[in-house]
């Protein structure tokens, strides 16, 4: 016999068997915390306050929050894709070649030939999923190796947008694409005073109050379907504060962009995205089969997961992902050039493993991989609103990445020596 | 009274909460050919293991005395210099290299950390002649069939001077004619005054070969046979191998059988490694409701082999055969197929095949049958709940709540997931391999239970053990099965431990 598993321990007929310990997990004051999923917000917020503090208060300035989100929406974006790949056990290193060839492709569509934009960028989406299935074709039916399928890619995505630019760029860009990659919301409504604060943008504070009233409604509800289910929930005041404390940073983050220029339009973008995404991931089929392959994928296989149609999926979403910031980041730079994207993937990566991904695959969020996004972004614009060289910024943000890693690996060394 | 190489005295080896060894005593004389022989799981490997300085010295008790001077060994370099080579089952041969290479691996023939590879090349070819194999030296593993490998590895433990050669199933993997060679070297072998100890499920060649036998049961000693003086028979080693009672272990249990619900026929798999070997050869079985039928096999007999063919093609290749539901011919080409057509199968290995260990307890239950919580694509996660906590109560899953992580419940308990699993997609038909493996006995009984229940809902259990007095137990009819073939069909009331290891061991006639 290869193994020899420990036998039960021996429970009476009566006995709940006794809690298994929770590693990783804390108590403060009743309010229990799991270190290993929620370590990464705490740390979040930590980022956010030293850097106000080292800044002046400048880095939660109107404007500078507006560029945090501008300029890195695009790895953010990116990084949505990423994590389901981790999630399921495979890796991208193409992204930033893709981002660079659809971006590419756009350009010669819009500027070269004259499309109308909206058929140009449908096509550009298009040609994302086509590179996309490309990459998941061989990954998941021909059985290569992610890392090498997409190493591959890397050289062909970039090869092919040297090849459609002719190695010079190409732009400029019609207006509509370029505000949705670096424009604002319109001031439909006019401004409104709000008082000490200044004037701001009526409709981006509507808008604001809608998400907040989204979330509240959304929440009450799925509160109410699980007590209708007989499931405990958590206290109402618990259940308050979480919600109040939500809407709090939503409502700061509106007043704030709305009183610089409006809501940019990626960050609308984003927000759906994140928001759709994450449902995926959580409540449908195909999202549970992403975390089934990357937990264990022969279990997966033997409860019946059509694991290579699954990943080839994913790889296709990525592919159309990448599209959309490669859209995004050529017409925030109005110019498609053979150089855009590079790096994205690793930026992409990182955010994911800052995120709370597992190495090993089968663990990770949607908001996690945002949140390790928006660490890089924070500490990249924070660092040089300090006037920090960018030497200093990467070794940072490197040391970030391995200490984020190493928690990770920390806390599952000791769920493993609990057992 | 002949000189023993070998003794080992008083081993006792505990893992946690299971003793596999217990005061085993084993002696082995000078040159001649000793056979180990145990059911599964009777602890014949972890006394190899002992030996080999696998579990090193301080890991377990007891004494070992090898060529009379008392042995502490910290690992197989230790054994291996004093002379003691063990080939296991799985060969560890480097497949990427040549045969040569293989031989001297670890023992590599270098002057000055240089290899020289004239020198190895032709002392790989001397050895290789001792051990009748006729390739080139300089050929790939990869390229040469497992019955060459194995006398690779025998020629490799040559090169090692070794004095006592283990060999754990060495013809389990081969075809009668590299079986028969096999065997026909180990004599040679044992005429140049090497000492041999095999492992070995097939009781005829053990009383073809052997000088004296050893049978070990629930990691204890029984008895050491000399085959010569003692008149050795098969069915001598057999009644020492089982002589086990039967007791109240076992839920009473009436079984109301329906009617048919699948039948095989004619199945036959091909090893995917070696496609040329049938594991599961021309077998034929059918399952009724409320029936539980037993499938009895030694290691290597094809059970799984046959089960995982069976159920969606997840094992083997070249599959043929029919295979009828409720009377009506079905094909099942993948997993998602056979779980349509109402077929689970709970695998022997659940941490490998069976479970997500990182997830929690709901989601585990819920990974085969996923689709029905969901509409379009969307599943109700609140519905998920309720379903795993019907189970969590049901089932008696001892663990907090459905919440908890499922790496981190006991062998019982994640059994019980996996059970719940398969249960919430509806089969009619469940076979379940090994399905109290590394449990304890309280919770076995609580599977056997849960077992009989399933039954008594009309489905068809088909139940795969190593234990005998398991199968005996639960079972309204046992299957046995020998190297890919149905051996036997023995209703419960006509089983002994006895007849059912004699079809259990019956080989090619």
């Amino acid at each position: 016999m290869s193994s020899i598993t420990p036998a039960d321990v021996k429970v009476g007929a009566t006995g709940d068997g006794g809690a298994p310990r929770q590693p990783g997990r804390v108590s403060l004051g009743g309010i229990s915390l799991n270190l290993r999923s929620s370590g990464i917000y705490i740390a979040f917020a930590a980022i956010i306050v030293l850097f106000s503090i080292l800044t002046d208060g400048a880095l939660l300035q109107p404007q500078n929050i507006s560029n945090i989100i501008v300029q890195n929406s695009y790895v953010l974006i990116l990084a949505i894709g990423m994590i389901l790949i981790i999630i399921a056990g495979h890796i991208d290193l193409s992204v930033g070649s893709v981002v660079a060839v659809t971006g590419a492709l756009a350009a010669v569509l819009m500027v070269n030939m004259g499309w109308p934009w909206p058929l140009a960028l449908l096509v550009t989406l298009l040609a994302g999923a086509l590179i996309g299935a490309w990459q998941g074709y061989w990954i998941a039916y021909f059985g290569i190796p992610a890392f090498i399928v997409t190493l591959a890619g890397m050289l062909l995505f970039r090869a092919l947008t040297m090849t459609v630019l002719g190695n010079q760029g190409i732009g400029p860009f019609p207006d509509q694409v370029r505000t949705l990659a670096n424009g604002f919301t319109d001031g439909y409504l006019g401004n409104v005073g709000l008082g000490p604060l200044g004037g701001a943008d009526l409709f981006s504070l509507l808008i604001g109050i809608v998400a907040i009233a989204g979330m509240f409604t959304a929440q009450w509800r799925t509160r109410n379907a699980r007590k209708g289910y007989g499931q405990a929930v958590e206290p109402m005041a618990m259940f308050v504060l979480k919600l109040v404390a939500g809407a709090a940073i939503i409502l700061f983050l509106v007043v704030q962009l709305a009183r610089f220029k409006n809501l940019p339009w990626v960050l609308v973008l984003l927000a759906i995205l994140v928001l759709g995404y994450s449902l995926m991931a959580n409540r449908t089929v195909f999202g549970r089969q992403i975390y089934a392959i990357g937990g264990n994928l022969q279990a997966a296989v033997m409860s019946g997961v059509k694991v290579k149609s699954v990943v080839f999926w994913i790889f296709v979403n990525m592919g159309v992902l990448s599209a959309i910031a490669g859209i995004i980041f050529a017409g925030r730079l109005n110019q498609a050039g053979p150089t855009a994207g590079n790096s994205f993937e690793l930026d992409a990566i990182a955010a994911a493993f800052i995120g709370g991904a597992a190495v090993q695959g089968g663990v990770g969020r949607v908001v996690g991989a945002i949140t390790g996004g928006l660490i890089m972004a924070v500490i990249n614009n924070g660092m040089s609103l300090i006037g920090s060289p960018s030497e200093r910024v990467m070794l940072v943000k490197g040391i970030v990445l391995l200490a984020a890693v190493a928690f990770d690996v920390w806390t599952k060394r000791r769920a493993g020596a609990s057992r | 009274m002949t000189e023993h190489i070998l003794r080992m005295s008083g081993i006792t080896k505990t893992f946690p909460g299971v003793k596999a060894l217990q005061d085993v005593n084993l002696s082995v004389k000078r040159g001649e050919i000793h056979a180990i022989c145990g059911e599964n799981g009777a602890g014949k490997s972890t006394l190899m293991k002992v030996l080999s300085g696998v579990y090193p010295h301080g890991d377990y008790e007891g004494e070992i005395f090898f060529e009379g001077k008392r042995c502490e060994f910290g690992g197989i370099r230790d054994s291996e210099h004093a002379g003691i080579v063990i080939i296991h089952q799985e060969l560890a041969l480097s497949p990427q290299l040549s045969i040569a290479e293989n031989i001297f691996l670890g023992n590599e023939r270098a002057k000055r950390g240089f290899i020289d590879w004239n020198r190895t090349n032709y002392e790989a070819a001397e050895l290789m002649k001792r051990v009748g194999l006729r390739e080139n030296p300089t050929t790939t593993i990869s390229d040469i069939g497992v019955g060459k490998q194995q006398l690779v590895e025998i020629a490799k433990a040559l090169a090692k001077r070794v004095k006592l050669l283990i060999l754990d199933e060495p013809t389990a993997a081969l075809n009668d004619d590299d079986s028969a060679h096999l065997l026909d070297l180990l004599r040679g072998l044992r005429d140049e005054g090497i000492t041999c100890v095999i492992i070995s499920h097939k009781l005829n060649e053990v009383t073809a070969i052997a000088d004296s036998v050893t049978i070990i049961r629930d990691g204890r000693t029984i008895e050491t046979l000399d085959m010569a003086t003692d008149h050795v028979t098969e069915d001598r080693i057999i009644s020492g191998m089982v002589g086990r009672a039967l007791d109240n272990r076992y839920p009473p249990h009436e079984p109301k059988i329906g009617e048919e619900a699948l039948r095989i026929e004619d199945w036959t798999v091909y090893s995917p490694s070696q496609p040329d070997r049938k594991v599961v050869d021309g077998a034929s079985l059918s399952l009724r409701r409320g029936e539980i039928v037993g499938l009895a096999g030694l290691m290597g007999a094809g059970r799984t082999e046959l089960a995982m063919s069976l159920f969606g093609r997840t094992y083997g290749v070249h599959i043929s055969g029919k295979v009828f539901k409720d009377g009506k011919p079905i094909e099942i080409r993948n997993v998602q197929d056979a779980i349509n057509h109402g077929i689970a199968y709970a695998s022997e290995d659940r941490k490998r095949y069976g479970l997500n260990l990182i997830e929690d307890i709901k989601r585990n239950i819920s990974a085969a049958g996923l689709k029905s919580l969901a509409k379009r694509g969307w599943v109700n996660e609140n519905e998920e709940v309720r379903v795993a906590e019907g189970f969590h109560k049901s089932m008696n899953i001892k663990a907090p709540s459905v919440n908890s992580v499922v790496g981190q419940l006991s062998g019982g308990n994640q059994q019980k997931v996996v059970l719940s699993k398969w249960i919430m997609t509806e089969p009619d038909v469940l076979i379940l391999d090994e399905p109290t493996r590394g449990i304890d006995v309280g919770a076995k009984y609580e599977i056997y239970t849960i077992i009989n229940r399933l039954a008594d809902q009309g489905k068809a259990v088909l139940v795969i053990s190593s234990e005998l007095p398991e199968l005996l137990g639960l079972c309204d009819r046992i299957y046995t099965l020998s190297e890919g073939r149905i051996t036997g069909e023995v209703p419960r009331r006509e089983a002994t431990q006895e007849s059912l290891m004699h079809l259990m061991t019956k080989g090619q006639e």
